[in-house]
């Protein structure tokens, strides 16, 4: 499972005459090319560009997109299936057909080149209200019941009651925003033209030219990019663990 | 009386002098915008020319702007039809026709850029950059391909690390000698490298086709010309290195640069744009020389990035675009491109100079430049794949070569036609 | 003698609103708060979702190439898309990338998330390597890759098989086998996000299920087709669908092992590869426009008919 990742790890710690043999482990390790990520590149502020705006979009989505699937979950009125439909379609709009309709918009509101401009279009997704609708579905109607009874608001019994239950579903949904934010590439690139402003993708882009690319580079940089996710991959996967003894209590 | 005279003649004299020194202030400050893809020597190169031309030029700032190299054409198309994006830009000169018909680019105003001064200054290759009897674009450098050896690699097998193949003969014969294969009969060396994806498309388009006594197109460029014997004979040339030959392989640690760099390969065909990475190589020995002729025919392929000017630049930007890309055309800017860069001078005299003509590295490629042609692209990365996909057919489906050229021949020209009737 | 006195009541239009508020339902009262939750959302989506769809659908009847005029050509753009065999080369590619891709992932995933689940010891780091590659870039990992393809002695997976006595394997140098070749990392890549789902549903079941049917002593199997799976039901119905619409729209793994061609022989070449190189390679705005509305047409019609199939059973 984890040979092509090791094979890339371990390329990062190789100089250019050995990047094309197929060692695993270098001849001679060298930390030159962490040296040149991060002394002559601009990785330091990509990565922490990523971090802000990944960190600013799975806020947006883990609040909105849980609400959204409460309310098409848990709520019945006329309309319901139509917006949880027209919702669910817009998972099938390829990025790359909207990316100069969200251009023009940018432009307009004056959000090129600014992190709201790199985050505008991923604050909520079909794809999380899907997967927080689904898990929703789970939780027993007798226990929203039960809080509004006690008198509280519908809000309220989405903030205090619902959401405690779907844990494990609010861990993957983090990781997975965070993650795809991460990797994110094509809009950043258009949205962005200040240098300063790279995220990760588009910064570590640059080491690939017209004729060539500096793999030694790309597997060096792709090494460093996947610390974070993994970390917050980490942290989060304890919530799903937590979720075990939640839905214990319930009986 | 008098006072109120001198009071509005001050207050008049207040504003007059403001007004005039606004407009100084604006006339002292025009910023246009300068974007290429993002190459670190070219970087750095543009870097220097803006501050030497900022200094010549105090009215006139350039904003640098590089973008990566797989997206610098998305970014472009994104940014000028949202009126953003630079005033001045570089373009690949096989790209003209995509930009002019997407109405990218204005002409050079012929009063700064005649069209008699460019033609006798630069290679004749530019002038393809002429349409309707307009200039649109201009080079600093431009490059043709040569053939790499691997000094190293040549001492092994026995052959001269200094005498490179001169003849189609020679090279065949060489490549056989540094072919290496394993035991069960895997190859562990190339001779050559094969790798239609790489530069090898244009080699066979405008050289071996030439050498086998065609031609690729027609003298307008509109029609596709190598649907004849020449052209199927150099295509079979080309594939039996690989299939008869044995001397290369399509695929062969992934492509043909991999290759040679990791000391893989003794031979390759590529471009001048290849040095600063074969430089960078540690542990590479390597040596550069004239394409092989053959039937005492030479040819060559050159290629070029061009800078031009958008049809965003008006007015004082537009003025300001046309001193900018007068001054990066300058002799002295190619020969600082030459040494930042390693891409060749467009302009002749600088080309031509003894010392550039002889040099080790670069002499092969300027000498080549005598006899080279650009091809006229309508689509470029399409054109290229017809070439690949007409020798994967051959290697891939055993399609006959000669169906396979036909095929190819059909597929470019409804390229040309659909551009050309539109 | 006096009438008898009247109560104080609000005044006429105060009395109308009580009225109307009180007389809401339990119902309508909930619907309100639907809408208000809702509100915000369906703004922020018509306005970043459906309008630029509703531009580009115009746009598909153009033929737009992004500066100059739009010109309305009618249905052209879709005659024209219908009569070239190599759209339909490329529809055959992306359902062979879902009709392969889903099952596959589907199966290892839930395979390796049912037993990672039973697993005590080591249980985040094993599920931190599972999900590992799906961390990486694409490219990264299609260069690994393309290495691992090679024919011997450079290919390890040709190696291998010759070392098993069996013959090389052409991989991304075969019309046939380049297909699934540049699958495998995709699936490699995707299936930790899959796995990760199913542990989360898994985690989900109730307990108490798996306490009745051990006292029931019911065997392995028996626990996983009448419990678990049943009770995973949520959740696998949105890992297909999910999947299915990944694998539809793949592009990264593609672009990246085969160099943007799609080859050899546009073997390799799916529908959103199509729309990119015709948006920016060749600039026809209006024709990119109108492969995507067929790819949105695609992907509708599966995910409604999925979601018909796996609910109503």
């Amino acid at each position: 499972m984890v040979i092509p990742f090791a094979y890339m790890l371990g390329a990062s710690f190789k100089l250019n005459n050995e990047i094309y043999e197929l060692s695993l482990l270098p001849r001679e390790p060298t930390l030159d090319n962490y040296r040149r990520l991060f002394e002559r590149s601009g990785f330091p502020r990509w990565f922490g560009n990523s971090l802000l705006v990944g960190t600013l979009v799975t806020a947006s989505v883990l609040f909105f997109d849980s609400l959204v699937g409460y309310t098409l979950a848990k709520f019945r009125f006329r309309g319901r299936y139509v917006v949880f439909v027209a919702i669910l379609s817009t998972l099938m709009i390829p990025t790359e057909m909207l990316v100069l309709p969200w251009y023009a918009m940018a432009k307009t509101f004056g959000w090129l080149d600014t992190y709201w401009g790199i985050a505008f279009p991923g604050l909520m997704t079909g794809f999380g209200t899907f997967l927080m609708k689904q898990f929703f579905e789970g939780v027993p109607d007798e226990l929203l019941d039960a809080a509004r009874l006690d008198g509280l608001n519908e809000f309220q019994v989405w903030w205090h009651v619902a959401m405690p239950l779907v844990t494990p579903a609010l861990s993957a949904l983090a990781i997975f925003t965070f993650l795809g934010n991460w990797t994110a590439f094509l809009w950043p690139l258009i949205a962005i033209t200040d240098r300063n402003l790279y995220t990760l993708p588009v910064g570590l882009a640059s080491f690939s030219g017209e004729f060539q690319t500096e793999w030694e580079m790309v597997m060096t940089g792709a090494s460093v990019a996947t610390i974070p996710t993994i970390l917050v991959f980490l942290l989060l996967q304890r919530y799903i663990i937590r979720g075990i003894t939640l839905s214990g209590l319930k009986a | 009386m008098t006072t109120k005279i001198g009071r509005t003649g001050f207050w008049l004299a207040a504003i007059l002098a403001t007004a005039l020194s606004w407009t100084g202030a604006a006339r002292a400050q025009v910023e246009i915008e300068y974007w290429q893809y993002t190459f670190a020597q070219r970087v750095t190169a543009i870097d220097t020319l803006i501050k030497q031309f900022e200094a010549a030029n105090p009215g006139i700032k350039v904003k640098h702007t590089h973008v990566p190299y797989d997206d610098f054409r998305v970014k472009i198309a994104a940014a000028i039809p949202a009126g953003q994006g630079p005033d001045v830009v570089q373009l690949f000169y096989g790209w003209l026709q995509d930009y002019l018909k997407a109405g990218l680019l204005q002409p050079l105003p012929a009063k700064d850029f005649s069209a008699v001064e460019i033609e006798r200054e630069y290679f004749p290759i530019v002038q393809q950059m002429k349409v309707d009897g307009k200039y649109y674009a201009l080079p600093t450098a431009v490059r043709s391909l040569a053939l790499f050896w691997n000094k190293t690699l040549f001492k092994e097998a026995g052959l001269d690390p200094e005498r490179p193949p001169a003849t189609l003969d020679e090279l065949v014969d060489y490549a056989k000698k540094l072919t290496k294969r394993s035991p069960n009969g895997d190859l562990i060396q190339a001779g050559l490298t094969i790798d239609m994806g790489g530069q090898d498309h244009h080699w066979l388009r405008e050289v071996l086709v030439r050498q086998f006594g065609g031609a690729p197109y027609s003298s307008n460029n509109k029609t596709v010309a190598y649907n004849t014997s020449a052209g199927v004979n150099a295509t079979q040339w080309y594939i039996d290195l690989a299939a008869k030959q044995k001397v290369g392989q399509i695929g062969f640690l992934t492509d043909g640069v991999t290759a040679f760099r990791s000391g893989k390969a003794g031979m390759t065909i590529d471009g001048s744009f290849r040095l600063g990475a074969l430089d960078g190589q540690k542990g590479l020995e390597y040596g550069v020389a004239e394409l092989p002729s053959y039937n005492g025919v030479k040819a060559n392929f050159a290629s070029y990035w061009v800078n031009g000017i958008t049809t965003k630049a008006t007015g004082p930007k537009l003025d300001a675009s046309v001193k900018f890309l007068k001054f990066i055309t300058t002799p002295e800017a190619m020969e600082l491109w030459m040494n930042t860069v390693g891409e060749l001078p467009a302009r002749r005299s600088v080309a031509e100079k003894d010392a550039n003509k002889n040099h080790a590295k670069y002499g092969p490629f300027i000498r080549g430049l005598t006899y080279s042609y650009a091809t006229d692209f309508v689509n470029e990365t399409a054109q290229r794949k017809v070439f690949i996909d007409m020798v994967d057919k051959v290697a891939l489906k055993n399609v006959p070569t000669k169906d396979a050229v036909a095929q190819a021949a059909a597929e470019e020209q409804k390229l040309l036609d659909g551009f050309y009737n539109k | 003698m006096l009438p008898p006195q009247r109560t104080a009541r609000p005044g006429g239009a105060e009395r109308r609103v009580t009225r109307q508020l009180s007389e809401l339902t339990i119902g309508q009262k909930r619907a309100i708060w639907a809408w208000a939750f809702l509100a915000l959302p369906v703004v922020f989506y018509i306005a970043i979702r459906f309008y630029p769809t509703a531009e580009a659908l115009r746009a598909s009847f153009t033929n737009w190439n992004i500066v100059g005029r739009m010109q309305f050509i009618g249905g052209d753009n879709y005659a024209r898309l219908a009569q070239d065999p190599a759209f339909w080369n490329v529809i055959g590619n992306t359902f062979a990338y879902l009709g392969l891709g889903v099952p596959i992932s589907m199966l290892l995933s839930f395979v390796v998330a049912y037993h990672l689940d039973r697993v005590r010891f080591g249980h985040g780091l094993l599920r931190a390597l599972y999900f590992v590659p799906h961390l990486t870039t694409a490219v990264a990992m299609a260069w690994v890759w393309r290495w691992f393809y090679q024919p011997p002695p450079v290919g390890a997976f040709n190696v291998w098989l010759t070392g098993l006595g069996i013959a090389q394997m052409p991989f991304l140098r075969s019309t046939t086998q380049a297909l699934p070749a540049v699958l495998a990392p995709a699936i490699w890549a995707g299936i930790g996000f899959q796995i990760v789902i199913f542990l989360a549903g898994l985690k989900a079941v109730p307990r108490t299920y798996y306490e009745a049917a051990a006292i029931d002593g019911a065997g392995a199997w028996r626990v996983l087709f009448e419990i678990t799976l049943p009770s995973l039901r949520p959740t696998i119905v949105f890992l297909v669908v999910t999947s299915s619409i990944a694998y539809l729209r793949i592009f990264d793994y593609v672009y990246a092992m085969t160099n943007g061609q799609g080859g050899p022989l546009d073997s390799t070449k799916p529908l959103v590869l199509m729309i990119f190189e015709t948006a920016f390679k060749h600039f026809e705005m209006g024709y990119a426009a109108t492969q995507t509305v067929v790819l949105f047409a695609i992907l509708l019609v599966i995910s409604l008919v999925q979601l018909k199939l796996l609910r109503s059973r």
